[in-house]
């Protein structure tokens, strides 16, 4: 199959929640000549009823896999959360013939079948192993050279590692470099790796709210000027909780919380406005502020 | 003293030999994900590893998975301890006797909501996806304002072919009282 012609799999929390990330990424990949086809439809990819029904996942993400079958193209996702669970259940349901039956039995209703014939990568996958680093680095023409980063990968993007084999879940590298590639530098910081906290929201805000406020102060500790993202639950954690974690435990950050494609596309020359910058909820100006900065001495 | 004080009450109690039951350990390990229940050494690996365990006192993947082992099914169900894994597979990618830690805890999660025990974020999501397609309800306005943003409609979540899929599926039957947000 074509490796720059990808059929788009949205999921629900990005048009929910984080329009600025589809943005983004959309304006970075047009450039980088990935073309991008809509699904006819879609629906959950089934991760969020996991803990409640393993067969309602199974189903679920066959059935979006099944979707893109018939259009004979390999799926792109922006959520890390949609592209581990269409890829295991790929996995699980092409090995596994009495789950198969299971879930064809019940995709039979809406006249589906599942066969096993596309892949699924996400967004920081796509970048590293379709387009390359390389490429990313010509397209940068505002190199972000003033900028100290951290970086913030998502556990479904490396864990469980038997269905991510394309970086190293416990030291991974892609993000660091694809950082890099923009001019940026990427700090290290303590438990780096570590979980964001977004999937207790709603079981146990206290316990959610304190992994973000621990991720946080390492960030700090390192004088990160931003927090890179590459996930739509992970940055609605950061962005949206920032200023509740700063209240509730009496913090100060004031770190901006900023998509991947965000960062790539300043360095491409792209303007804030068309980067969906405004729609942040920690204000990224001194972020702008650098990048620009940066290309006028560039000039 | 402190750390004891600090169990959930499903921990707290006396064990009493009449409420275990000595099957259902076997009847998990037929159950995809759960296969490598009776692995476990007991390591601590996976509690010590736990994100979640660093900020609370409730949360102990080791404990449920003795606990299992031991037959306290009623325990296990209804705690609702169960519901605080992140499902960031730190466990399962780090337990030396492969478990798959977090699979085991789904496993026991899935039981728990055919029973009814399950918290209600859970059920709001259900509700939006046999309504919508989608796991949250998307509001008609952010709807519209995709097209001023310069994007593409949002293809359509098809939840009558969703309905349709999920027929006789157990968790989308009657359900009983939802466990409540710990903040709440």
């Amino acid at each position: 199959m074509n490796s720059n012609r990808y059929l788009i799999f949205l999921g629900c929390s990005t048009p929910y929640r984080v329009s600025s990330y589809e943005i983004s990424s959309r304006k970075v990949l047009a450039k980088l000549g990935v073309e991008l086809v809509e699904m006819p439809e879609f629906n959950c990819c089934g991760l969020p009823f996991d803990p409640v029904s393993h067969e309602t996942m199974l189903i679920l993400a066959a059935k979006n896999l099944a979707l893109a079958e018939k259009e004979g193209l390999n799926i792109l996702t922006l959520c890390p959360g949609c592209a581990g669970t269409l890829r295991k259940v790929n996995r699980i349901l092409k090995e596994d013939k009495t789950q198969r039956d299971m879930v064809n039995s019940h995709l039979k209703e809406a006249d589906l079948e599942f066969k096993g014939t596309v892949e699924t990568k996400h967004l920081l996958q796509l970048l590293k192993e379709d387009v390359g680093i390389e490429k990313i680095k010509a397209s940068v023409t505002n190199p972000l050279t003033a900028l100290k980063v951290a970086e913030h990968n998502g556990c479904h993007l490396l864990r469980p590692k038997e269905y991510f084999d394309f970086d190293d879940p416990e030291d991974p590298e892609t993000l660091n470099a694809l950082i890099e590639a923009t001019g940026a530098t990427c700090l290290d910081y303590i438990d780096e790796t570590e979980c964001c906290g977004a999937p207790s929201v709603g079981v146990s805000d206290k316990v959610a709210l304190q992994l973000a406020r621990d991720k946080l102060n390492h960030i700090k500790m390192v004088d990160a000027q931003a927090l890179i993202t590459v996930c739509p639950f992970c940055h609605i954690m950061y962005d949206t909780n920032e200023l509740r974690i700063e209240k509730t435990f009496n913090e100060v950050y004031g770190i901006p919380i900023i998509h991947y494609p965000q960062l790539l596309g300043l360095a491409m020359g792209l303007t804030p406005e068309e980067l969906a910058f405004g729609d942040l909820r920690v204000n990224p100006q001194k972020v702008i502020n650098l990048a620009q900065g940066a290309h006028i001495n560039h000039e | 003293m402190a750390e004891q004080a600090a169990k959930p009450s499903s921990q707290k109690e006396p064990i009493k030999a009449s409420e275990l039951d000595p099957k259902w350990k076997y009847e998990l390990q037929k159950l995809h994900g759960a296969e490598g229940l009776m692995r476990c050494f007991q390591c601590g690996t996976c509690t010590s590893d736990c994100p979640v365990a660093r900020f609370t006192d409730n949360y102990r993947p080791r404990t449920l998975i003795h606990m299992a082992q031991l037959g306290l099914k009623d325990r296990v169900l209804k705690s609702d301890t169960l519901w605080l894994c992140s499902a960031c597979f730190t466990c399962t990618d780090r337990c030396p006797q492969d478990v798959e830690v977090a699979s085991v805890i789904r496993v026991f999660r899935n039981q728990a909501a055919e029973s009814g025990c399950v918290p209600q974020v859970f059920r709001d999501q259900a509700q939006s996806l046999i309504e919508t397609g989608y796991a949250f309800k998307i509001p008609e306005l952010r709807l519209k304002k995709r097209e001023s943003q310069g994007l593409p409609p949002l293809p359509k979540g098809n939840p009558e072919s969703v309905r349709k899929v999920l027929k006789g599926v157990k968790f989308f039957e009657p359900k009983q009282e939802p466990i409540p947000n710990e903040q709440q």
